[in-house]
């Protein structure tokens, strides 16, 4: 995990797939990180998470609800097509935004719609 | 071709084993014609059919024995999840999705049911619970592979 604070903004990078054996470590990481960054919104990079399951997006809607206590704000980028087709069967899309994975030269990561949540 | 192969999983109900899992059931999926998608999508129903026999039917133990079966046919895969749990009581229920304990949300059936075409959860409360899954290789795959 990396992670990056500007005045108003931290970014939390994901490196690991999120499943029932990783959510755990990721759940306590990350609501460290937001406890001692308060008053900002966070920008969680999902571009090295290739897998997500109900158990890893139970997660980051954990983290979003969290926030969103607080009146902060969650968005998601990196989102990669695997990720974003549990996305949006979850129906996400209605509560938080998110950007698709993109290449080294900018092209979107195969399989990625233009509006980023659905696979072509 | 494709010829027809087949594996049998029986792993302790640890976390880690999720992956295991789903590493196995993609590798046999490769075989056949399924695009990048399918298997990712193969990929997130086993993962939820075992983190469910991990995480309800043995309530976390890490002792209980998890049963994964996959069989992959010249137009199909076939998956089977068994565990011999605490099983669930009424499976229509749970079927619907509602937001589960704590920060599980109620979907991992859902994600099975969208992500594989056929899906059949049996189960008899006290003695385990089996999930189907199955999944038709793209028709238009098969017809480019026919030789
Ligand atoms: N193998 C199983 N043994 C016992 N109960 C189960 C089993 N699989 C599912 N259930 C029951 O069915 C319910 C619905 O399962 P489902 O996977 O849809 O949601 P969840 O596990 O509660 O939440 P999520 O999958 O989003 O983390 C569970 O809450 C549980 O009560
Ligand atoms: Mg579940």
């Amino acid at each position: 995990m990396f992670y990056r604070v500007e005045p108003h903004l931290l970014t939390v990078g994901l490196e690991q797939d999120l499943d029932l054996a990783t959510a755990p470590a990721v759940r306590a990481a990350l609501d460290t990180l937001l406890d001692r960054y308060p008053d900002r919104d966070v920008r969680l990079d999902l571009d090295a998470v290739s897998f997500l399951d109900s158990t890893g997006l139970g997660v980051v809607l954990g983290r979003y609800r969290r926030l969103a206590a607080s009146g902060r704000t969650l968005h998601l980028v990196g989102v990669r097509p695997a990720v974003a087709a549990v996305l949006t069967v979850a129906g996400v899309r209605q509560i938080m935004t998110w950007d698709p994975a993109v290449l080294n030269d900018g092209r979107k990561r195969g399989g990625v719609a233009d509006d980023g949540g659905q696979l072509v | 071709m494709t010829e027809a192969n087949s594996f049998s999983l029986d792993v302790a109900s640890h976390p880690d084993n999720v992956g295991l899992a789903r590493l196995a059931v993609a590798a046999l999926a490769a075989g056949a014609p399924f695009g990048v998608p399918d298997l990712e999508e193969i990929r997130v129903a086993v993962s939820e059919a075992v983190t469910n026999a991990v995480q309800h039917g043995y309530g976390g133990r890490r002792d209980g024995r998890v049963r994964i079966e996959a069989t992959l046919s010249q137009d199909r895969l076939k998956v089977v999840v068994s565990d011999q749990g605490r099983g669930i009581e009424d499976v229509a229920l749970a079927r619907q999705a509602a937001a589960g304990e704590g920060e599980r949300l109620g979907l991992g059936i859902l994600f099975m049911e969208t992500f594989m075409d056929h899906v059949v959860v049996e189960s008899h409360p006290g003695q385990g619970t089996r999930v189907v899954m199955e999944k038709r290789v793209p028709v238009a795959a098969l017809a480019a592979d026919g030789d």
